[in-house]
């Protein structure tokens, strides 16, 4: 199926993209046109304006699918299959000379040289003004001053073209002329080169984990890949290569000893202990700038004028052996392209972190197939499924154990012939502990189920506690004054603080987390049915006391009708709310639900994983919605009518 | 005889933030015999509206108190039927269920409240409309409905505050119609609240205007434009010079009080 996928990608490509433009303007056509159709009513904001207008969101749902498929690169990955590839083995070539170029302008304006000469000139005048002239006598400040310009001397040496050495006067041009030598290879282009059978079998992009393929599979990237070897072996030159001027050796032996007869006197045990630390740190300080000029890292800027013009000849033979390959790259690869890191070429920008939505739909179908044994599901566990469950267990969950020991009777005892026979208490007890066999019902199972029944779950208690509560705190003072203090001072803070507490009271399975979501689904349902109560109509109550209503009645047949329109509207809310502080929960604890899932893919960074979880959620959440407005327009019709 | 007998009640309201009092009403006294119709016009303010909610029961007196058939009104009840202006009709429920809201509550079996409710469709002229949704209804058939609902429960007093306010005058004047027709075949006592000099004449037949600061009875009249109603047009009724006559004195007296009051304001 993948691989089917992967060798018909771009017609299946040009197939959804083709489909999706169509819907895209199509719908902007149907949508002016019902827009000339309805005539233009003078007042604002009449209701009857929002309704239909599903071409809009045909509209919205196709212009985001389209840049979705965009910058996920899945456009790139489908009409150009190999540029992965091929840019994977440009990324090698650019890695390759990072040493070099990083020891010149072309990427950091100044030559590395020239920072390090700014750099230690820099320190080696802050040390000279910054001196402990009480720790040293005046004699030794003396010799110090003549160290730091001594240590300056060392720079200077360095930089001077005239003491250039001929060795490494010799190895700079000779590398010079070797990066040329590579130029010209590259723009000769792939002579008789191609790619090895090795190569050639390597799993396509996108089809395994690893995404890119690291061995050229073109005959452009094998000419990258031989030339890139060499490159390696010119920058290993490189870093190699040492200036160190014979002016410079009897100085250096100089100034080693100098700082040493210093560092002696230092230790002979006569200063105090504050005075010894602060010519120790005094001492330490110059010797580190020496030491870094002491290792031949200093070019004279002329001697790498040659190798600055090599590898910028490079750069441009190489964008020019890359040819098409760029304006690709530039127009179907937003984001930074493809790096080499290490091992392995990866992508970057939202050609990483947005997968395309050819892998989304694959990991999805992985993780909907309900064979967890064929590695479907996640963790063993299906994401959307049935399983048969045993009724005996659930009649041990409703039913404790105390019904047994408080009938009547003793339970029973062994037999002297060694055997026990289970009387009316014990067959109540093994009932009320799920031993008896009553059976099984088929029952949904998996992740989302877990997730969904958590948010059922605490969303009807919510409503089962709250709608009362609100109705009466809306009708009584009593009700309002107790429980008002109550209900806002817990309800401000977000659910996510109360976790932690939660949790390790009623611990991290669904105990804790359904508790959690009532909490939350509570306070809005009180809140609601408060509001609906209390903004019944004082004529309408009048009315039917005067109709013969006793106060419970008017509560039933009058105030919690008149309420349901805020409770529904509620009911919406809360689900909203209760999803996603449950993803967020699981994400805390626990070992099922769509917030798991991402928690793990989190933690392995699993992008498309990652997805596939916020558009469940997503979805799911949409479904819920839906389903509530559809209640809300057939339940309360006269609603804005009244 | 279920006379309705108001005694030197007063109402006050005190604003519990500034302690302010309002006399809504002061000493009204009156008896109002069973199968009398009684129109109360008054400028606004002067305590209408207080006064049918006090015999409604709504709210309690300050002073004095309301008798019907010699027991002291302390609360609603179902002998006094109340119709508001707006209706305040159940727009969860449809009409049907609205008209029997009152039969529901007191348990009356089924099949016979069925008939009933049938019955006072009929008679308001909403014959096939009980299992409409009371929001699809026009402002004067929710007005029937709100009339069908009160007396499905065979009220003694029906209080009407401002029935007919909100509706055109064509609606309206069949509603008066109908309100006279109910009057004549039920013989209930009716007491309607109105800011209709005209309605005021056509349909009380005794007639209280009212004053404000404090609220109290300023003139009672007793009118045979009601009884006549019930034969002829109403239209005609209104070409009458003797009606012509009346409407203009109180049109004048209730220009007076609005004079006096803005003059003392
Ligand atoms: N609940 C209340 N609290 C305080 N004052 C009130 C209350 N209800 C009414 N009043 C006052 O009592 C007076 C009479 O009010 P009422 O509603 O009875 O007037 P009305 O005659 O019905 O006026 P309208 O014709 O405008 O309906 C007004 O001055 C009003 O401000
Ligand atoms: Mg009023």
């Amino acid at each position: 199926m993948l691989d089917w996928m992967s060798d018909n990608r771009a017609a299946i490509a040009a197939i959804v993209i083709f489909a999706l433009a169509i819907m895209f303007i199509s719908s902007i056509f149907i949508g002016k046109k019902q827009a000339k159709l309805s005539a233009k009513d003078a007042v604002f904001g009449d209701p009857e304006r929002t309704k239909g207008g599903w071409y809009w969101s045909v509209c919205g749902i196709s212009a985001l699918l389209l840049v979705w498929f965009y910058f996920s690169w899945g456009v790139g990955r489908a009409y150009f299959p190999n540029a992965a590839n091929e840019m994977c083995q440009v990324a090698k070539l650019e890695e390759a000379i990072s040493p070099i170029k990083a020891a010149l302008p072309l990427e950091s304006r100044y030559y590395k040289s020239t920072t390090l000469v700014a750099r230690n000139s820099d320190q080696l005048m802050q040390l000279q003004s910054q001196m402990p002239t009480a720790a040293f006598s005046q004699n030794e400040q003396t010799e110090l001053y003549a160290l730091i310009s001594e240590t300056r001397r060392l720079m200077a040496n360095s930089s001077n073209p005239a003491n250039l050495s001929l060795d490494a006067q010799d190895q700079l041009q000779v590398l010079a002329q070797d990066l040329v030598g590579l130029s010209t290879r590259l723009a000769a282009g792939p002579q008789g080169i191609s790619p090895s059978a090795e190569a050639l079998a390597q799993p396509r992009w996108g089809t395994t984990h690893i995404e890119i393929p690291m061995l050229p599979i073109t005959e452009r990237g094998v000419l990258f890949d031989t030339i890139t070897l060499d490159a390696q072996e010119l920058a290993a030159r490189f870093v190699k290569i040492r200036n160190n001027p014979s002016q410079n050796d009897a100085l250096i032996v100089d100034i080693k000893n100098r700082i040493d007869a210093l560092k002696i006197v230092t230790t002979s045990g006569k200063f105090d202990e504050d005075v010894t630390t602060a010519r120790k740190a005094y001492l330490k300080a110059v010797e580190r700038i020496f030491k870094r000029l002491d290792d031949g890292i200093i070019f004279p800027a002329q001697s790498l004028e040659g190798i600055n013009t090599a590898i910028a000849t490079l750069d441009s033979a190489k964008n020019d052996a890359r040819g098409q390959l760029g304006t690709i790259e530039a127009l179907f690869f937003p984001g930074d392209g493809i790096v080499k890191s290490r091992t392995q070429c990866t992508e970057q920008g939202s050609g990483r972190w947005l997968p395309k939505p050819t892998d989304v739909v694959a990991t999805f179908w992985k993780l909907a197939s309900p064979n967890t044994e064929a590695d479907g599901g996640f963790k063993g566990i299906p994401l959307f499924w049935w399983k048969w469950l045993p009724v005996g267990d659930v009649v041990a969950m409703i039913m404790p154990d105390w019904i047994a020991d408080i009938l009547p009777g003793e339970y029973a005892r062994h037999a002297a012939d060694g055997t026990v026979t289970p009387n009316f208490k014990d067959k109540v007890l093994a009932l009320a502990q799920g031993d008896v066999n009553l059976g099984a019902v088929p029952m949904f199972d998996g992740h989302v189920w877990d997730s969904m029944f958590r948010v059922l779950v605490a969303l009807g208690l919510g409503i089962m506690f709250g709608v009362p509560l609100g109705i009466y705190m809306g009708v009584s003072k009593f009700f309002k004054s107790f429980f008002d203090p109550l209900i806002e001072l817990y309800r401000p803070v977000p659910p996510l603080a109360w976790a932690p507490l939660i949790l390790t009271i009623f611990g991290i399975q669904d105990d804790g987390k359904i508790f959690l979501l009532f909490m939350v689904a509570f306070a809005i349902m009180v809140i609601s049915a408060r509001t609906g109560a209390s903004g019944t109509q004082l004529s309408k109550i009048r009315a039917s006391h005067s109709l013969g209503a006793t106060n419970g009645q008017i509560l039933r047949n009058v105030i919690l009708p008149n309420a349901l329109p805020e409770i529904l509207t509620g009911i919406r809310i809360a689900i909203g709310v209760c999803w996603g502080t449950l993803v967020a929960a699981e994400m805390l604890a626990g070992t099922t639900g769509v917030g798991f899932i991402e928690n793990v893919a989190r933690t392995v960074s699993d992008y498309e994983l990652i997805w596939v979880t916020i558009l469940i959620m997503g979805i799911l959440g949409l479904a819920f919605d839906l389903i509530m407005r559809w209640v809300i327009t057939k339940t309360i019709p006269w609603r804005g009518k009244g | 005889m279920a006379n309705l007998i108001c005694d030197n009640l007063c109402m006050t309201f005190t604003n519990p933030q500034t302690g302010g009092k309002v006399e809504a009403l002061k000493d009204i006294n009156f008896t109002l015999k069973k199968g009398e119709l009684l129109a109360v016009l008054g400028p606004s303010g002067c305590g209408k509206t207080t006064l049918l909610n006090m015999i409604a029961g709504f709210i309690n007196p300050t002073g004095g108190h309301i008798t019907l058939g010699g027991d002291v009104i302390k609360s609603p009840g179902v002998e006094r039927g109340m119709v508001f202006q707006q209706g305040a009709l159940f727009e969860w429920l449809t009409v049907a269920k609205n008209v029997d809201f009152g039969l529901r509550m007191k348990s009356t079996d089924k099949q016979e409240s069925a008939e009933l409710v049938e019955k006072w469709l009929d008679i308001v002229g909403l014959q096939g409309f009980g299992d409409t949704p009371t929001y699809q209804l026009s402002g004067g058939m929710q007005q029937r409905v709100a009339l069908a609902r009160c007396l499905v429960n065979n009220p003694d007093v029906i209080l009407m505050d401002e029935p007919l306010g909100a509706l055109d005058a064509l609606t309206r004047e069949k509603m008066q119609s109908l309100v006279l027709d109910l009057w004549k075949e039920t013989g209930k006592t009716i007491m309607i609240i109105t800011h209709s000099v005209e309605e005021a004449l056509l349909l009380g037949e005794r007639l209280f205007v009212m004053a404000p600061r404090p609220g109290r009875i300023h003139k009672e009249y007793n009118l045979p434009f009601a009884e006549r109603g019930l034969k002829e047009s109403l239209r005609e009724i209104k070409q009458d010079s003797h009606f012509a006559d009346v409407r203009e004195e109180i049109l004048t007296m209730i220009w007076n009080m609005e004079e006096e009051i803005m003059g003392r304001a």
